[in-house]
């Protein structure tokens, strides 16, 4: 047995398990979600197979054909042909293919097999077959493609053993010979792919092998069929879709707000506790009013943010997302956009670090810029905090037509302020670029699917321990941070303001107000902006402790007194507009740079939004003291 | 006759997809994804706003195609 890992390369068409079947094999926790698309850069793993060998794999972002047109499939085609930096052509192809979409998914198959490499072929989703009747003569289907074909359910424990027993069995000598062949095979390739009518000839060889090996009751799933009649429909369609938009923010509003004032009162209750048990002087002041106030008034918003994701999780394993998309294609486009927009924007309500790398499955570059450029205007979860503090304290809890409720419209409204304000940058970069070519939509809708639980309770513990990792990690840093410039220097002999006039942040808050004064802000939020740049949650956390140094004591409800007390409702207004807006956090700055490699694209987001930010909040505010 | 002049619900088999201009990666990834002569298609769906885009069966697989991508797919009738 060779002491070299064996390594392995999942590979097939968008949406048909790779993933998933990646996560079985290794035990990573990779994100799979029922849409094409999810995987967008190399991912690799490692296990050891029952016989003991080690197995290195590849899970590669899927693809339609070598013939690619996206900057995700580009890897996968340059890691099979031996061109990807750093990246030996692997010893064992793993194609997988849906077994409930093999007229698309085999064509494919024959793609890869030209090349000439090693591989077995993986019916995957054997489980959503057996349902619709649909059988695969494996032996034949192992004759037709000379090659071992086997059974896997990818979502299933043990779903893939047959596939495992495979990797023991396949001898791994092939692979020299193997890539001469495939820089052979390559050249025959590419003097193919001139010539039509090999397309033709492709497809005519899938459909013999179908012929011979599937059978096949009903070519879509009926239940398939059922739901797209009412969610696709012109009419029901989009009355369902701003239904679940509406349900998601309301969710989060009703369903997290009473668990988010569950963990202030216990914050409160600790804090009481540590402050009656620790002696007098900065660490005391330290613990109560940087610890227990700042952390615990963010660490409060996590109901409401693992809500929010709970939404998304469920609608992206539904199937759902881009039935959305080609909802509002027509719409997107008209704003510049295209409806492969949709899913990243939508990711982007989490967070726009996830949202802008999404948008690697966007075919066209400029498609792809202006959502990188808008995504940061989706209110991530990051700003939920601040608009469920600033809601909190300045709007009523009360009933609107009897089923809604008043905080929970304002917080809808919030987002649909930066959906607009997304829509508006897209039409005005629409009108600014020259390059007006023709991009295509060509968006494969997948089958819909039940989410799983146990998925779903994965995917939102994985997001809680993100967000508590950013909790005791950079926004505990900058807690103390601002707790310090707070608190130090002490005021000098005979002061007779504020202790907190004579800190640091006095001095910083106030001349960072001159800027910000005709948008309404205080000194105090002036001088939250600062870390919020870093994470916008700290923006809560640093009023929280800048408001509990100079009153002595604070938590999340007396946090919202002190602002009401302190700070007009127009200012209020003003800051949720400038929330909406403002350059978001270094973080997506810096994935900006990252996927865009320019510069120029980092300072024209942060520039835009800026401006529009400052313009959209003086607005605000000037107008909103004229009513208050 | 071309895809978008297809009322939804009715079927038709693919006669040849059409280049719009030379070396056109529409058509090109049109044929990868199975759009080839003798293949059956069916409107499933128009979105609402103008019937663009179009949802495309093909085989057991659906695409939703933009009226200007599937005008470029050339079909004969066999309406159902």
């Amino acid at each position: 047995m060779s002491q070299s890992p064996l390594r392995v390369a999942l590979v097939g068409n968008p949406n048909c398990g790779k993933t998933a079947l990646f996560n079985l094999l290794t035990g990573a926790r990779q994100k799979v979600a029922n849409y094409a698309g999810v995987t967008v850069e190399r991912k690799e793993g490692r296990f050891d197979t029952p016989a003991g060998r080690r197995v290195q794999l590849l899970d590669l972002p899927g693809t339609y054909s070598f013939e690619t047109t996206s900057p995700d499939e580009r890897v996968t085609r340059d890691v099979l042909q031996g061109r990807y930096p750093g990246e030996a052509v692997p010893d064992l192809i793993v194609c997988v293919a849906d077994a409930t979409n093999l007229r698309l998914h085999l064509r494919f198959v024959l793609e890869v097999k030209r090349m000439g490499l090693p591989m077995v072929l993986a019916l995957n989703m054997m489980d959503a077959a057996k349902r619709r009747s649909i059988t695969v003569d494996v032996a034949g289907l192992e004759r037709r493609l000379a090659m071992p074909v086997v059974e896997t359910v990818a979502v299933r424990r043990g779903g893939a053993h047959a596939l495992i027993g495979m990797l023991d069995a396949h001898a791994p000598s092939a692979r020299a010979s193997a890539n001469a062949d495939a820089s052979a095979d390559d050249a025959r390739r590419s003097a193919q792919s001139a010539q039509p009518a090999a397309y033709a000839d492709t497809h005519a060889e899938v459909r013999a092998i179908l012929a011979d090996t599937v059978t096949m009751p009903r070519a879509t799933d009926a239940r398939d069929d059922a739901i797209d009649r009412w969610a696709l429909h012109p009419v029901t369609g989009p009355l369902i879709l701003a239904a679940v938009m509406f349900l998601v923010f309301q969710g989060v509003y009703s369903f997290g707000k009473p668990m988010t004032d569950a963990i202030g009162d216990a914050f409160t209750w600790l804090g009481a506790l540590a402050s009656a048990w620790l002696p007098a002087g900065p660490l005391h002041s330290l613990i109560t009013d940087g610890i227990f106030n700042g952390l615990g008034t963010v660490l409060g918003f996590l109901p409401e943010i693992l809500v929010l994701f709970l939404f998304i999780l469920v609608l992206e394993e539904s199937g759902y997302l881009p039935r959305a998309a080609f909802l509002l294609d027509r719409m997107m486009v008209s704003v510049g956009l295209t409806g492969r927009s949709f899913i990243p924007l939508l990711s982007s309500f989490a967070c726009a670090i996830p949202g802008v790398m999404g948008t690697r499955s966007i075919t066209d570059p400029r498609d792809r810029l202006a959502t990188i450029l808008v995504a940061p205007l989706m209110t991530c979860s990051a700003r939920l905090p601040v608009y469920a503090l600033l809601i909190g304290a300045f709007i009523p809890h009360r009933p609107v037509l009897g089923i809604f409720n008043l905080q929970g419209l304002v917080l809808f409204a919030l987002y649909a302020v930066g959906i607009a304000g997304a829509m508006a940058v897209g039409w005005v970069m629409k009108h600014l670029r020259r390059d007006r070519s023709e991009h295509a939509l060509l968006m494969e809708l997948p089958s819909y699917r039940l989410p799983k639980a146990r998925d779903i309770v994965l995917g939102l513990w994985e997001r809680g321990m993100i967000f508590l990792k950013r909790l005791t990690g950079v926004i505990l840093a900058l807690t103390v941070l601002m707790w310090f410039i707070s608190t130090f220097p002490a005021p000098p002999a005979g002061a007779t303001g504020p202790a907190i006039n004579y800190s640091i942040a006095g001095y910083i808050g106030r001349a960072l107000q001159y800027p910000f004064a005709p948008l309404g802000f205080n000194w105090q939020i002036s001088l939250s902006l600062i870390p919020a740049f870093a994470a916008r949650e700290t923006a809560v956390a640093a009023l929280a402790t800048v408001y509990s140094v100079a009153s002595g004591d604070a938590d999340i409800t007396t946090l919202s007194h002190a602002l009401a007390a302190n700070i007009p409702l127009a200012s209020a207004l003003s800051l949720m507009v400038w929330f909406a807006f403002a350059p978001q956090c270094m973080s997506t700055l810096a994935v900006i740079r990252r996927e865009t490699r320019s510069w120029r694209n980092v300072a024209i987001s942060f520039g835009y939004m800026f401006v529009v930010a400052y313009v959209a909040a003086f607005a605000t505010y000037q107008i909103a003291r004229h009513f208050t | 006759m071309r895809l978008t002049d297809l009322p939804k619900g009715a079927s038709a088999l693919v006669r040849t997809v059409e280049d719009a201009h030379a070396s056109d990666a529409i058509a090109q990834r049109l044929r990868d994804l199975g759009f080839v002569p003798g293949e059956p298609v069916r409107v499933v769906a128009c979105a609402p706003w103008g019937a663009d885009p179009l949802l495309i069966q093909i085989g057991s697989t659906r695409f939703a195609l933009r009226r200007a991508e599937a005008q470029r797919v050339r079909v004969t009738g066999q309406t159902a």
